[in-house]
């Protein structure tokens, strides 16, 4: 049986003077090794079941533990086993980047010889052994992301949180992100990270859980989550109407043969209903298909013609993690 | 099972001492790559109230030539009652709303309010670094300062519970103002405090303006200023040592409390 290196059970964060909570009964397992992706937009709640599983956040209710050590009970303890790379840059600007992981590692206790020999090997395995003695103010921010994720790494912890490990990063220091990440897992460390984009929740984690609104909506592993949405492919349509109520158009989309469901996206907002009219402006429209993708342009395009609406865009593809999101809440990930 | 408990709370104790010792080296050792901005920090001020009050009013004749003598004690008691103030309050704004570098120490395996103990040990460390170096500079601008060694036990206890008030003092105003109030924090508490501490005048002095000498009495300063009195001037009429110790030991009780609590609120959601 594996060995579950995080635990959570029903739990609530409640901040005062917010009716509506942060995180609102989740719970979920980790297993030892494992890479565990949170995925949600902004205001999700992924940080803050983050802040609790890293001690910096104290719940309202239930119970998280990390390395089997309850971090309500006994934060201290729970320290010794988690490391943090936060959204945000929070290097020591006062010390270089070899100080700034020596440091590290003497609040962890480490002795002087250990952590002078691990901070260099990380250094170079991370590319910074050429700039270790430079001042952090000196870095981009993706040369700080691998700075902190080095520092992170320093006291060999059981469980890494990364908090958006690649938001603001160019796409260069993005793969560098995802390569270290990669090696991480193949070394047996579990990773804990959230991200709001899905082709990275994708590509690193063993399972994802998307979040919203404080609740866990879905938890599996990628291919089960898009194995899980109607259909085989999809295709997603931009349609110029001149006018009439979208909702007819979406219905009569979802009746042609071989589409499984037809759902207006919108950006932000909620789908679509019958109400809103499209005179003059764009619409969006995914349809979940058992069929080809290919072969259902024509007949789209038909049913179109039809109703005088003109289809401006297509784009075929096979569901994401994002058509996953857009099934569950309504809404895109953006 | 007791026994490896016991064991694993001792090591588990013995790992959060390292921490903080290694936190405060951290901030020794930063301390030391920037002596001459520390100087300028600590030092400056003190110089040039010495030098107006204690040479130039006094050798042109508007104060008594003892003057001097009264002065530089209470010099001393605001030189290590500021320096700690201004050595936990501001830092501690900018690292919990900018910087957020405290953030790696706060996730040290050490309980969080030892990281708040620790940026008072550190301030008051400074404090009393910069309070010593007001000796020689004493001497340098006055040409002699007061001294007694039948005073030094006094001296030394009144200097590190000056310190430690104005570093926990200094960590309630820093958790308690949101950050973009601190500038009115410093206008509003930081003069009020230099001048109503009876660092520039004896306690005892004030008898014909009552409602002032109360309103000094507010001001842990002032027991501060007046204790180095006692140590260092004990001719000039001061309050009782006594008073001073245990006043400064109630400050540091109230101001310690609210700054640990001001700390663990802005450190922990």
């Amino acid at each position: 049986m594996a060995t579950i290196a995080v635990e959570v059970d029903g739990l609530v964060k409640r901040y005062p003077k917010n009716p509506v909570p942060a995180v609102d009964g989740v719970s979920f397992a980790v297993e030892q090794g494992e890479v565990f992706g949170f995925l949600g937009p902004n205001g999700a709640g992924k940080t803050t079941t983050i802040g609790v599983l890293t001690t910096r956040v104290r719940p309202s209710a239930g119970r998280a533990l990390v390395s089997g050590i309850d971090v309500v009970a006994d934060p201290v303890g729970a320290r010794r086993h988690l490391a943090v790379v936060p959204q945000r840059n929070n290097l020591d600007r006062s010390l270089s980047i070899r100080q700034n992981l020596l440091f590290h590692a003497a609040y962890h206790g480490m002795a002087r010889a250990e952590r002078v020999g691990r901070a260099q090997e990380l250094l170079e395995q991370f590319g910074l052994a050429d700039r270790a003695d430079d001042r952090v103010e000196m870095f981009s921010g993706g040369q700080m992301q691998r700075v902190m994720i080095a520092r992170a790494l320093m006291h060999a912890p059981d469980v890494l949180f990364l908090d958006e490990p690649t938001t603001g990063l160019d796409p260069a220091a993005r793969l560098f992100v995802w390569d270290r990440v990669r090696e991480l897992r193949a070394e047996g460390v579990t990773i804990v990270l959230t991200t709001h984009t899905m082709d990275e929740a994708a590509e690193l984690s063993n399972r994802v859980a998307i979040m919203d609104h404080g609740h866990l909506l879905a938890l599996d592993t990628p291919d089960a989550l898009t194995r899980s949405l109607p259909g085989s492919s999809t295709l997603e349509i931009a349609v110029t109407a001149r006018e009439g109520p979208s909702g007819d158009l979406v219905e009569a989309l979802g009746r042609l043969d071989g589409v499984e469901r037809a759902e207006a996206v919108d950006e932000g907002a909620t789908v679509a209903t019958g109400a809103r009219t499209l005179a003059g402006t764009g619409l969006r429209i995914r349809l979940y298909l058992s069929a080809d993708a290919a072969a259902m342009v024509a007949p789209v395009a038909g049913l179109l013609g039809e109703r005088g609406a003109t289809l401006s865009d297509v784009r075929l593809g096979t569901p994401s993690l994002e058509d996953v999101f857009i099934g569950l809440t309504g809404r895109s990930l953006r | 099972m007791t026994a490896t408990r016991a064991a694993a709370a001792g090591e588990a104790s013995a790992g959060a001492g390292h921490a903080f010792l290694a936190v405060l080296y951290r901030d020794l050792y930063v301390t030391g790559k920037e002596i001459p901005a520390f100087l300028a920090q600590v030092v400056l001020q003190p110089l040039l109230l010495l030098f107006v009050f204690g040479r130039i009013l006094t050798d042109l004749g508007y104060a008594r030539g003892g003057y001097a003598q009264l002065l530089f004690p209470g010099i001393v008691a605001l030189t290590a009652a500021l320096t700690s103030l201004q050595s936990t309050a501001l830092p501690l704004v900018i690292d919990f709303s900018f910087t957020k570098e405290i953030e790696d120490r706060l996730l040290a395996p050490m309980p969080v309010a030892w990281v708040a103990i620790e940026k008072i040990v550190f301030a008051s460390l400074r404090a009393l670094a910069a309070a010593v170096l007001m000796f020689p500079i004493g001497i340098a601008v006055l040409g002699s300062v007061p001294w007694r060694a039948a005073g030094v036990p006094l001296l030394v206890l009144i200097m590190v519970l000056g310190s430690l008030v104005g570093s926990a003092l200094g960590m309630t105003l820093g958790t308690l103002v949101p950050p973009h109030r601190i500038n009115i924090m410093f206008a509003l508490v930081l003069t009020p405090l230099i001048f109503t501490g009876c660092s520039q005048y004896p306690w005892p002095s004030l008898s014909r303006l009552a409602w002032f000498q109360w309103l000094t009495t507010l001001n842990p300063l002032t027991y501060v200023s007046e204790g180095m009195r006692a140590s260092l001037v004990p001719g000039v009429p001061h309050m009782r040592p006594w008073i001073c110790i245990v006043l400064l030991v109630v400050s540091l009780a109230l101001f310690g409390v609210t700054g640990i609590r001001g700390f663990l609120r802005r450190a922990i959601d």
